[in-house]
């Protein structure tokens, strides 16, 4: 049960070997995924045809690598500039909502609180239909009033973005929230005390402690928005960030390059992770 | 209030107000104007309850919602019972550097995109994969067995796919259960099962269930999976709502199936708020 | 009889560290045993071990002469108040105080009834509904012993139970403790590294330092005569000097201190010779003030000098007195009769205190 209690060996032999067992299985698929990448065949699957760096390298036919791949490429710089602009606005609008629950008191707070929270409630797909839905129908209006078209309204990166963060938004305020509770107020009256202005002790004693936290939040809305796939599907028009891009060659058959730029969105995020981790601990 | 102190109350409500309101609540109910919309010819409309009727009048329709229901709670029950003891072994037993280090370990996978998870298993379960070759290897069977798309395979990718948000809140929730708690359990003549059933599992209560929402959330929703490991015709509901949006181009229609599959996870949520006396803010927040 | 409880060469090591070093004592039946010692000594080793949390590297616990090597923490005989009590925050209080007996598979009615007459018994009755974060502090502690006695245990083992208590409500405790030590019959092993929740409560004390029991006695003897300079510094508070210990005759000696202060004082048959170094410790209340040297014609140690300092604390006041011909200032009680109320800093003093008082040990022993 825990250590100080004395339990029967083979029990506790039992339960390391079911962990083990659960790690296993958590890094299986993964592990299949990597080194499949490197397989020297059409299919990322057995036989092992041996050991190539072309899906990653390769620049001729079959064995296209992604670094020559264009499509794969344009998907990816897509992804990237979506998962940037969402953890941007995520992180901007989080801080504020911070803020404003942590210091100010008003009617109908706790219900807004609760309001704040439902998109982490709302199936992601539904998200995407809903906003898709109230998007044409404002672009509608405008062609029926004005015969403007107004193409921001229209399936594409717009939409996208505000569909990924309009439950993004929710996690950031959370993460931000977390720490801002953990403020010791006194700093700010301190800094009031030895003359700053309000928004110079916030700007100056506020943000460098809510620092870890916003970076945090950055690089979780980042990997969020890269790797979402249900939202954006609903909205996505003819720039398909790299989710949607792989789903699509998925579905006419996989080639060892999804593994190769998998293998690449792996390394990637886990240097992400490690970064915003190696940051946190230093603060 | 002061009015330096309004006006900055009112700078930071605003973006609160703006995102609440014309991203989530506006669009909803649009959506489900939307639904109660009866095309009668070409560009005419007629406000009723048909696009519900024809939920509620199709088999296949009604099949599939309810079948999502289900293998989404059977799911949630299958992550909830793998990921409780491998939580409770994070939190409790492992002490130090390996604590961190297997939290961590469990956090990884899902930095990766669900779509690379799902082709893991893919890679995983196909005839060609590598659990078939291993059974054939193993002398088990002697030809190659296609393990895709089948219900078992949808299990396995959703339950994969969301252990993350069950282990994380239930290893919070553990760690904060004082080892003397326990102790003093023991000391009063508990066992393992009493301590477990009595202490232990009151205790995590709240990470329990804030874990089975979002888990049951995630199944329910999920497009990817059921459509990568299940194929076309797995029959899970948001292909139905995936299918009338972008393919049949019946927005009526799929705006009906997206409310009625809000309106499921809805009930699902708040009852089981319900029966824990847990609070939305409380598990969420 | 045999003893409730009984340590027999109790051995604990944690990798190079011996926490436990030999240790043997016996607790007898109905009697409140206290282990008194600085965090770290050592005591909660032990607690945990009797308790079963913790299996000794060597040596035997016996409860009621029945040896618990081996035995489950949740089979044996012995119940524990934590130290920051451990009530199940989950369960109300009448759950927490029947959590034991349900255990045992006592019936519901039986249980009710048992749970009732704790609760009167603790002088709380009627709040069994209650959650635990309702109940103020003194009310929790009442009801953390409340769970283990009705478990009607051989042995009550409490951690520090009152370390989390402001200080007003610990001196109530102390005497509510030992009021329900009486009232339960019961005996109880006490682990504190405060000195007077231990001197106040205990039949009992065993003082530890370093894995080792210093010295096992009553609060008194553990007061007065102390056995080592470790108990003596320990125990109350003391004036402590060191010096050369200059003659011995009979029972008596003189020492002098590094400062040049002489002084004599009684060996109590410890082993000391003209010559050694020695510390001698004397408590600030042993020493008596007078305005006139006369007055203090009874003491063989007198010595006039000045009030550097007043330490005003109600009952506990003290004035630091410095001596004429130089040297350590003392440390001595004032009394609170009146008569010093005028005293002040700078004001001529006497000072005298008799030899018996001081307790002489060879240097370096702690």
């Amino acid at each position: 049960m825990i250590p100080t209690i004395p339990q029967p060996r083979a029990a506790r032999i039992a339960y390391g070997a079911y962990v083990a067992l659960f790690f296993v299985y958590l890094a299986l698929p993964l592990t299949v995924v990597g080194v499949f990448a490197f397989n020297n065949g059409q299919f990322p699957s057995l036989p092992w045809e041996g050991f190539t760096w072309n899906w990653f390298f390769g620049d001729e036919r079959p064995m296209i690598g992604v670094f020559h791949e264009r499509s794969i490429l344009r998907a990816m710089g897509t992804s990237v500039f979506v998962a940037f602009c969402v953890a941007l606005l995520s992180v901007a609008v989080g801080l504020s909502n911070a803020f404003l629950f942590n210091r100010y008191q008003f009617r109908g707070k706790s219900l807004l609180y609760v309001v704040m929270l439902l998109p982490l409630v709302i199936p992601g797909i539904v998200l995407g239909i809903s906003i898709l839905v109230f998007s044409s129908t404002v672009a509608n209006a405008a062609w029926d009033a004005a015969k403007v078209d107004i193409q921001a309204l229209r399936p594409g990166l717009p939409l996208v973005i505000l569909g990924q963060f309009s439950f993004i938004a929710t996690i950031a305020t959370l993460v931000i929230s977390a720490r801002l509770q953990k403020f010791d107020r006194s700093l700010e009256e301190a800094a009031l005390n030895l003359g700053a202005g309000k928004l110079t002790a916030v700007r100056t004693i506020t943000i460098p402690f809510l620092a870890p936290a916003l970076i945090g939040a950055m690089v979780v809305a980042f990997l969020m928005s890269f790797e979402n796939f249900n939202t954006t599907l609903m909205l996505v028009g003819s720039d398909a960030p790299l989710t949607i891009a792989m789903f699509d060659r998925l579905k006419e058959g996989s080639t060892p390059l999804l593994n190769a730029v998998s293998l690449l969105l792996m390394l990637g995020s886990s240097l992400l992770a490690l970064v915003m981790i190696l940051f946190q601990r230093r603060r | 209030m002061k009015a330096e102190a309004k006006l900055g109350f009112v700078l930071l409500l605003t973006p609160l107000l703006l995102w609440l309101v014309l991203l989530i609540f506006i669009p909803h109910i649009d959506m489900f104007l939307v639904s109660l919309r009866e095309r009668v010819g070409v560009g005419k409309y007629e406000t009723s309850l048909a696009n519900y009727l024809t939920f509620f009048r199709e088999p296949l329709y009604l099949w599939t919602f309810l079948r999502t229901a289900v293998m989404s709670t059977v799911a949630t029950a299958i992550t909830l019972l793998i990921a409780f003891p491998v939580s409770y072994y994070i939190a409790k037993i492992a002490k130090g550097r390996m604590q961190s280090a297997l939290f961590l370990l469990c956090l990884i996978p899902f930095y990766v995109s669900e779509l690379v998870r799902t082709f893991g298993w893919m890679i995983l379960l196909r005839e060609t994969g590598l659990v078939s070759n291993l059974l054939q290897w193993s002398g088990l069977v002697d030809q190659p067995v296609e393990m895709l798309y089948n219900d078992a395979a949808i299990m396995v990718g959703l339950v994969y796919t969301s252990m993350l948000f069950m282990v994380v809140p239930l290893v919070t929730t553990l760690e904060s259960l004082d080892d003397s708690v326990i102790e003093a359990g023991y000391d009063l003549g508990g066992n393992a099962f009493s301590v477990m059933r009595e202490i232990v599992i009151p205790h995590a209560a709240p990470g329990i269930v804030s874990g089975c929402i979002v888990v049951f959330m995630l199944s329910l929703g999920n497009y990817l999976t059921p459509t990568m490991l299940g194929g076309k015709d797995s029959l899970w509901f948001t292909q139905l709502i995936y299918s009338q949006f972008i393919v049949r181009f019946n927005w009526e229609l799929g705006a009906a199936f997206g409310f009625m599959l809000l309106f499921l996870s809805s009930v699902i949520v708040w009852g089981m708020l319900r029966l824990t006396g847990q609070t939305l803010e409380k598990t969420m927040g | 009889m045999t003893p409730d409880l009984e340590c027999v060469d109790l051995i604990r090591r944690f990798g190079e560290t011996t926490a436990v070093d030999n240790v043997s004592f016996e607790v007898p039946a109905g009697s409140f045993f206290s282990i008194l010692g600085p965090s770290g000594c050592g005591k909660t080793t032990i607690m945990r071990m009797i308790a079963g949390f913790l299996d000794p590297t060597s040596g035997d616990i016996r409860i009621k002469g029945k040896s618990m090597a081996g035995v489950a923490p949740n089979k044996r005989p012995v119940n524990m108040v934590f130290q920051h009590l451990a009530l199940f925050p989950m369960m109300n209080i009448a759950d927490n105080i029947g959590y034991g007996l349900r255990r045992k598979g006592m019936a519901r009615a039986e249980i009710a009834r048992k749970v009732d007459e704790a609760l009167e018994r603790i002088g709380l009755p009627g709040i069994g509904k209650r959650k635990v974060d309702e109940l103020s502090g003194g009310q929790k502690q009442r009801v953390a012993i409340a769970r283990c006695m009705v478990m009607e245990p051989d042995v009550l083992l409490l951690d520090e139970p009152l370390g989390a208590l402001d200080l007003k409500l610990r001196e109530h405790m102390k005497i509510e403790l030992k009021a329900l030590q009486a009232a339960f019959d019961t005996t109880f092993v006490y682990i504190t590294h405060d000195q007077s929740e231990a001197l106040v409560m205990s039949d009992q004390i065993a003082v530890m330092n370093k894995g080792v029991f210093e010295q096992v006695g009553t609060a008194r003897e553990l007061y007065y005569r102390p056995e080592s300079a470790f108990v003596a510094g320990f125990v109350g508070d003391s004036n402590r000097w060191r010096g050369r210990i200059e003659r011995i005759e009979g029972g008596e000696m003189e020492m002098r201190t590094e400062s040049g202060l002489s002084m004599r004082g009684a060996l109590h048959g410890r082993q000391l010779s003209a010559g050694d170094t020695a510390d001698i410790f004397v408590r600030p209340e042993a020493i008596r003030v007078a305005r006139s040297e006369t007055e203090l014609a009874s003491f063989d140690n007198r010595i006039s000098g000045t009030v550097s300092s007043l330490l005003f604390n109600g009952a506990a006041s003290r004035v630091l007195v410095q001596g004429g011909d130089g040297g350590e200032q003392i440390e001595v009680t004032l009394p609170q009769s009146g008569e010093y109320a005028t005293l002040s800093k700078g004001d001529p003093v006497h000072i005298g205190w008799s030899g018996e008082q001081g307790n002489c040990f060879p240097a370096g022993a702690a």
